[in-house]
């Protein structure tokens, strides 16, 4: 009986689960993310952690009931790319763990290693309506970057949802730039790396090392080689995302995702042909570099219409303002995606590109990411009024909103030191 | 640290050159002195010798209005850009100007003005963007292009960003494009002074001076904090690499240049004055009927670039743009300004504005702020989404919307919308029409342009957007972009949409971007 009541206590303390809590959220405007598709009312129930039902229910007894009536209601948004427990102030060297330049390891890193629960830039991220994100570092040299990781955007200890999901790599100007200083150099580079992956162990018998990669990054590397889990390169040129596309020629296991693919749209109906997925930023429209020159913020509506399928996210804004995701994806919708599209690409799609399909959508069974919103929530003035994870609501407090509340009146007696 | 991390840290500085009483290169007679008023041809008159003063213009715009579009915009809903807000309005564009702006039954499309039906549309005045670095760093971010520091010396007060401005800049015809008509385009913020800021029409035009707002004043472009300490005190591979190398370096070397631009207005003034006394002793020997000998006229003082540009804002004519993020480092600057006699017209970024929001606006410095930028130093850790809200909520407050960065430009609406959305939930009560002033009155009072744009007033240069609808929606963009009562942007008029130079013959050409 102790013993039971102390390991209850102990899931409680690591894992969001609100065991045995049940919610009804009523009257709202539900976008499921499912063929249910938006039901203009109706009512979520979530137990134990999970939906347990979506549309026209009664809220069980013993249910705690939201009156949601006049709000949306929608999965929790995904980040499909981000940084998010990785860097406290990005300038500061101790407290920023997105790339690690001087470490020999690189392919073997994982973000779920640096991911730090208690990053404040976690909760500024929930109270926007973030309830998971994919988090990667990137490459400090060479052109792989370690792998990616799923998380929850709790803030508490273990908040980790899937580790080791995806390996990020960069391609184009940057990993021409990283391989010694063209795209030629970037192309050996990759393929003695796949082929290292491939070769590895036997290989690497009587203490022989790979043509590039040492032993710990030849074994990193083989979940991507054979396909177990994507590669996810970012690469922005229409040319660049040709020849990468043609690295499963070279190796047909590997399972692609594009980041970036700022030229995508000229190239459209290649990427669509290949399935691969692309994460875009709906906002690149200048030509940066000269492998971005024909960037435009159509791109995205384009991709879509081709059969592509997109997600959204801005790896250049994804520490601290990985929740500019939401006005992305309005963005986009505002030159020419659909809003399901939009929608779709900061919750399931990115959800479903890394295994998780029980988040990012309502439906019987689903993960309990749940977000209540004053309005439609890809509109600027549109905010959460409540979020769940994983079925337990969340404080809608952040370190940002403590200033406020602190500094909101200035003529008080004592300094504001004292206020809390 | 990726580059992105890097570049609005390399980007933040601006500022300061001065046209003092004197100013660059050439010495020009002084045309006004040469005859005192006083009586006819001294005859002793020393034709030969003039003040020494400079041009203050010696780069002066070139820009002409692009051929005028008269038009009669009816049926909008109307942010006029003083707080106020017209229903069913109407706005005549005629010449330039705005003539006449209001309910749309008191305005008549004369003859010759085309009609604009503009249902569910709205229109605003251009918006202003205060903190740009368009054309000192433009895209594509080439090496060779990285104009908009110079960090060979913490103080270059001497530099002005207009010598460095790229017209081929394609940032330009995209903030077009989310309706910028004036934006001020400044050096960075590596440098205590970083130089002079330059005021610019968003036109297309071959050469900076074909952009240059005619009769704006200049500006000087200041920086606090860290920017300075890490590229001059820990810069150039050392540390320390020299001054400054802490705040309290920074506030030293500012007062250190101050006071040496003291001691050199000093010089001019004394000057001047000696110079009017010389005059007058020598009319009045030409005069006298016992003439007597007026002596050698006084020696002007030695020029000094840097100095002049400092000179001119003690003179009150160049206004001082000011990167700053900490609330204490914002009172030190306010303290340092009055105890050598200027004001700080806007601090820049002022990412803790919010925290002396009182004593800002008791000091009348605007605040040009982010909606929600924080965090990627630790002079930024603070930021708060209700920075803008709470800076205008302060009486007599002023809050400005600015970019300091090349798609922020294109979206400066939006980041409005986001700040009044916040400050409304958290309880400050502020009008759609309100925010709207964040976006082209503010900008223009801290730039000293409010006199000819920045509102719709009968009389203003008709810098005018009409949005396709609420300008403060996420899926409204502008349709048409006056710039001078004329049409500088069309979204459906592919005719109407400036390429420059850059994207021609390139992948992209004349797409909508």
């Amino acid at each position: 009986m102790i013993r039971s009541l102390l390991l209850a206590a102990g899931i409680a303390a690591t894992a969001p689960v609100a065991l045995s809590q049940t919610v009804a959220i009523t009257g709202g405007r539900i976008v499921t993310n499912t063929d249910q598709g938006v039901l203009e009312t109706g009512t979520v129930i979530i137990r134990d952690g999970r939906i347990q039902a979506v549309g026209a229910v009664a809220p069980p007894q013993g249910a705690t009931v939201i009156d949601a009536r006049g709000k949306w209601v929608t999965p929790g948004l995904f980040a499909a790319f981000s940084h998010l427990g990785l860097s406290e102030i990005n300038s500061e060297d101790p407290t920023n763990d997105v790339s690690a330049s001087g470490s020999d390891f690189q392919v073997s890193l994982r973000a779920a290693d640096s991911f730090n629960p208690d990053n404040t830039a976690i909760a500024v991220t929930r109270i926007e309506g973030f309830t998971r994100a994919a988090i990667a570092g990137f490459p400090g040299k060479g052109l792989l970057g370690g792998f990616g990781a799923i998380i929850d955007t709790s803030g508490r200890l273990g908040s980790v949802t899937a580790k080791d999901v995806f390996m990020i790599a960069q391609l184009g100007e940057t990993g021409a730039g990283a391989a010694g200083g063209s795209r030629a150099a970037a192309w050996q580079w990759l393929t003695a790396a796949i082929d290292d992956a491939r070769a590895y162990p036997r290989g690497f018998e009587d203490d022989a090392e790979g043509e590039l990669l040492s032993r710990r990054e030849a074994l990193a590397l083989k979940p991507v080689v054979e396909g177990r889990i994507p590669l996810m390169i970012e690469v922005h040129g229409a040319n660049d995302i040709l020849r990468t596309l043609a690295l499963r020629q070279y190796e047909p296991r590997l399972k692609l995702i594009l980041l970036g693919a700022t030229e995508g749209w000229r190239v459209a109906q290649e990427i669509a042909d290949a399935r691969v997925p692309v994460i875009v930023n709906p906002l690149t429209n200048l030509p940066g570099q000269f492998d971005m020159l024909a960037s435009t913020l159509e791109n995205a509506g384009r991709l879509e219409k081709a059969g592509v399928t997109v997600a959204i996210a801005d790896p250049a804004q994804a520490t601290h303002n990985t929740r500019l995701i939401q006005q992305l994806a309005g963005n986009a919708v505002a030159n020419g995606m659909s809003w399901e599209g939009a929608f779709r690409a900061i919750t399931s799609v990115p959800a479903a590109l890394y295994g998780q399909r029980d988040l990012g959508v309502l439906r019987q069974g689903a993960i309990g990411d749940v977000v209540i919103w004053d309005g439609d929530p890809l509109e600027l003035m549109s905010s959460p009024d409540a979020v769940y994870i994983s079925g337990a609501p969340t404080d809608m407090v952040s370190r940002q909103t403590k200033l406020r509340d602190r500094y909101i009146s200035l003529d008080e007696p004592r300094p504001q030191a004292y206020e809390r | 640290m990726r580059r992105s991390y890097l570049m609005p840290l390399m980007a933040l500085l601006a500022s300061a050159c001065a046209t003092a009483s004197g100013d660059a290169g050439k010495s020009v007679p002084e045309p006004a002195a040469a005859a005192p008023a006083t009586a006819g041809t001294p005859a002793t008159a020393r034709t030969d010798v003039r003040r020494v003063s400079y041009d203050r213009d010696p780069y002066p715009s070139t820009y002409k209005p692009l051929p005028p579009d008269n038009v009669l915009i009816r049926n909008a809903t109307i942010y006029d850009g003083l707080g106020g807000e017209i229903r069913n309005g109407a706005i005549l564009i005629q010449d330039g100007k705005v003539q006449a702006v209001g309910p749309q039954a008191t305005i008549n499309a004369p003859a010759g003005v085309r009609v604009i039906d503009a249902a569910g549309k709205f229109v605003t005045p251009g918006i202003i963007d205060i903190h740009s670095h368009l054309g000192v760093y433009p895209s594509p971010g080439l090496s060779a292009h990285q104009d908009g520091n110079e960090i060979s010396g913490p103080v270059t007060a001497d530099v002005w960003a207009e010598h460095a401005i790229w017209p081929s800049d394609p940032g330009f015809t995209r903030a077009m494009a989310g309706g910028v008509t004036t934006l001020q385009i400044l050096p960075g913020s590596a440098n205590l002074f970083g130089g002079r800021g330059v005021i610019v029409k968003n036109v297309p035009a071959r050469t900076a001076q074909g952009m240059k707002f005619p009769g704006a004043p200049y500006t000087l472009k200041m920086a606090c904090g860290e920017n300075p300490k890490r590229v001059y005190g820990y810069g150039g591979g050392q540390s320390p690499g020299g001054a400054p190398y802490s705040r309290m370096g920074n506030i030293a070397g500012y007062r250190n240049a101050w006071q040496r631009a003291t001691e050199y207005k000093r010089r001019w003034d004394k000057y001047n004055a000696d110079f009017d006394a010389w005059e007058e002793t020598m009319s009045l020997s030409s005069t006298s009927e016992e003439p007597s000998e007026p002596g050698d006229p006084p020696s002007a003082p030695d020029r000094d670039l840097e100095l002049d540009t400092l000179m001119g804002v003690l003179n009150g004519e160049i206004l001082v743009q000011h990167h700053c993020y900490r609330a204490d480092e914002m009172a030190q600057v306010i303290d340092l300004a009055k105890e050598f006699g200027y004001r700080v017209s806007a601090f820049h970024h002022a990412v803790e504005a919010y925290k002396i929001a009182d004593m800002l606006a008791a000091n009348g410095v605007c605040g040009a702020l982010w909606a929600d930028w924080w965090g990627f130093k630790a002079e930024a850790y603070d930021g708060i989404r209700e920075n803008i809200p709470l800076v205008h909520k302060a009486p007599g407050g002023c809050a400005i919307v600015h970019s300091d960065d090349a798609n922020g430009i294109q979206r400066l609406n939006q980041e409005a919308a986001k700040a009044l959305a916040d400050g409304l939930k958290a309880g400050v009560s502020i009008s759609r029409a309100e925010a709207w002033t964040w976006l082209s009155r503010n900008p223009a009072k801290a730039l000293g342009i409010l006199d000819r744009t920045g509102t719709l007033e009968p009389g203003k240069a008709a810098d005018v957007v009409i949005w396709g609808g609420d300008p403060f929606s996420v899926y409204t963009r502008a349709d048409i972009v006056f710039v001078d009562g004329a049409i500088a942007w069309n979204r459906n008029e592919p005719s109407r949409r400036p390429v420059v130079d850059f994207e021609l013959g390139q992948p992209g050409e004349g797409d909508a971007k």
